[in-house]
């Protein structure tokens, strides 16, 4: 670590390109994420923003530098990573709908536990995962199974999976995308509860929810980083307004 | 996406979160798979012997050696989703160690088997040599399979390789190991294996008593192997094994490296398998390369689908089935036996993949359901 380190985590990221057979779907991408901010990753659908987070996460390879903890994550696999510390969610819920809330929670807290002691089976549930469901509001259905969760429920469950996993960084794909309102002012006062000693990596469409919540937000767009800055600032930025054309307006609308 | 886990055992019933986790009717379902096995150990321990000949008694040892290989499929394939067409390998790592032993013991200290002097200068290859100790034999019985399932299962899993892919890898394993075996007919007996064995640790094989013993060391070792894979599938790491086999990229995205959690699957197939091995020898008189090759591989698949290869009971109950069909049609039509079985497997894939154990789940589904469509029973979830 470099000696401006005072005890916060931050990730790096400097001139990642991730290129699909000739096609750079992120193009030299700078981007420095730091512990206590909900930091709100935009851009238009293809601007690049689902790629990032996976070379950031292991699953798809990128060039260029990660680092988080002295750990150059590009080189790492996928399991290394969430080990260091680094947990992220999919655009799409994937929960094990067959098991209850609790284990699927149960499950996720697993790996820092040793080896061998998964040879036992759970006898009663561990004290992160009983905090977990207070967190994210599910302790009432704590033994349904996951697969009869509303939407929304199944991302606080995949929030909460981060959370017992002691993720110190979360990358959330499109957490909101078909929620209702009340349950994305839900999941904004969630965020907020659990920001503080982590990093939030919020990817959104949703201007509203960004204006609402966001601490910071990194604009993309072609696989570049357009803008970065506080929400005022991103909406005053004409070149924003360019790329959302259609949205432009809505963009620059006052809060 | 949204992934499923079908079939953790215990997966409607819940953790012990509230002291009502303790009542009757928690205990029942934690741990009334334990019933079954305690009921197919009394029918095995207790109900065979005293009512079998010791012919029929040998025959159902068979059955159970094999059973005992099934179990561990049960584990890697039916939990696991490894497709393991290639177990006869380990089968005979256990049952050749054993015959090795038992061939060395008939010659006495000293003497080196009959067939190396039959066959080649009667002088006995080194590597046989450990095997006159019985002690380092059952070591070898355990460890040789828990090595070459590590090295084999390391150097594939690691790579991602998985489905029809790593089938076939095993089943060319199987075929590999048995042409090995018929080409070193001067250290292995080729293809006539080896047999006409006298004594077990001592105990000459002709005693009826000692081959009872012979069976019931056999059963006892399926017991305590299904007792294990109880354990598995309703500790931590078995709802890891199953979520593995559903969702594979979604549980390298909770930490676990899928590949370790596989192999410790593969490997403990690998070992039950060579116990199985280790027992036939004796049982049967012989080992030879026919009885741990490709065909005989998928014998051992046979009865784990026939039975229903997720469930505990499932993979034994089924190979003991197998054995028993094949001795009786296979005397009364010796050239079909191998056509009913390639049939009977066709059938269960395709119309019960779930195997005789689910068929209850089956029947239940023809009922009108009143349980959320979440929550219906899949074809693996049924548990013995
Ligand atoms: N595996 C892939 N192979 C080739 N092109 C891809 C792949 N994944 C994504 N892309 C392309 O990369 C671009 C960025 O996609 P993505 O990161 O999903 O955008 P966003 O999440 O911002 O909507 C898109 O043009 C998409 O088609
Ligand atoms: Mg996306």
């Amino acid at each position: 670590m470099t000696a401006s380190f005072r005890g916060e985590d931050y990730l790096e990221v400097g001139g990642l390109t991730v290129d699909f057979d000739g096609f750079k779907a992120v193009d030299g991408v700078d981007l420095t994420l730091l512990q206590g901010r909900l930091h709100f990753l935009i851009g238009p659908n293809g601007a690049g923003k689902t790629t990032l987070v996976d070379a950031l996460t292991g699953l798809v390879n990128g060039t260029g530098r990660a680092s988080f903890r002295g750990h150059d994550l590009l080189g790492m696999k996928a399991h290394e990573i969430v080990r260091l510390g680094i947990g992220r969610t999919f655009q799409t819920a994937t929960v094990f709908d067959q098991l209850s809330v609790v284990q699927n929670l149960d499950i996720a807290a697993g790996l820092h536990r040793k080896a061998w002691t998964r040879m036992r089976a759970r006898r009663r549930v561990p004290e992160v995962v009983e905090e977990a469901l207070e967190t994210i509001g599910l302790a009432a259905l704590a033994e349904r199974p996951a697969g009869i969760l509303a939407h929304g429920q199944k991302q606080w469950l995949e929030v909460g999976m981060l959370l017992v996993q002691d993720a110190k960084v979360m990358f959330l794909d499109e957490t909101v995308a078909g929620m209702s309102s009340e349950e994305r002012e839900q999941t904004g006062a969630l965020l907020q509860r659990i920001v503080a000693d982590r990093t939030i990596v919020v990817i959104e469409h949703d201007m509203e929810f960004m204006r609402s919540y966001a601490d910071i937000v990194t604009v993309m767009h072609g696989g570049t980083v357009l803008a970065e800055g506080s929400v005022a600032e991103i909406q005053a930025d004409p070149q924003v307004q360019e790329v959302y054309l259609g949205t432009a307006t809505e963009v620059s609308v006052d809060a | 996406m949204t992934t499923t886990v079908a079939d953790v055992n215990d997966a409607p019933s819940r953790p012990a979160r509230t002291a009502a986790a303790f009542s009757p009717a928690a205990l029942l379902r934690s741990h009334g798979s334990l019933l079954l096995i305690a009921a197919l150990a009394v029918m095995l321990l207790v109900w065979a012997p005293n009512s079998l000949s010791v012919f029929r008694l040998g025959n159902l040892g068979k059955y159970c050696s094999w059973a005992l290989a099934a179990v561990g499929i049960g584990l890697a394939w039916g939990r696991g989703g490894m497709l393991v067409l290639g177990q006869g390998v380990f089968f005979g790592l256990g049952g050749y160690a054993m015959a090795m032993h038992m061939k060395l013991e008939a010659a006495g200290p000293g003497r080196v088997p009959d067939f190396m002097e039959l066959y080649g200068d009667s002088t006995m290859p080194l590597w046989w040599e450990p095997f006159r100790s019985g002690p380092f034999t059952l070591f070898a019985i355990v460890a040789l399979p828990a090595l070459v399932s590590f090295v084999m299962g390391y150097a594939v899993l690691k790579r991602g390789v998985k489905g029809a892919y790593f089938a076939i890898l095993t089943q060319a394993m199987a075929v590999a190991f048995a042409t090995l075996l018929v080409a070193t007919i001067k250290q292995t007996g080729g293809f006539n294996g080896l047999n006409t064995f006298t004594t077990f640790f001592g105990q000459n094989l002709y005693d009826p008593a000692v081959q009872k013993n012979l069976y019931l060391i056999t059963a006892g070792m399926l017991i305590v192997c299904l007792v294990v894979v109880w354990q598995f599938n309703r500790s931590r790491y078995g709802e890891l094994l199953v979520a593995t086999r559903d969702a594979e990229e979604r549980v390298r995205f909770l930490g676990y490296d899928p590949a370790n959690i596989k192999l410790v699957a593969f490997m403990t197939a690998a070992v039950m398998a060579s116990i199985g091995g280790a027992m036939f020898a004796p049982l049967v008189g012989i080992i030879s390369p026919s009885d741990v090759n490709a065909t005989a591989s998928i014998m051992m698949i046979a009865g784990v689908a026939l039975g229903g290869r997720a469930s505990l009971l499932g993979p034994a109950v089924g190979a003991i089935a197998v054995g028993f069909g094949q001795s009786a049609l296979s005397e009364r039509f010796p050239t079909n036996w191998v056509y009913f079985q390639g049939g009977l497997f066709v059938v269960v894939i395709l119309l019960l993949p779930g195997g005789i154990a689910s068929v209850g789940a089956k029947v239940r589904d023809l009922r009108p359901r009143r349980r959320p469509a979440a929550l219906t029973v899949t074809e693996a979830e049924v548990v013995a």
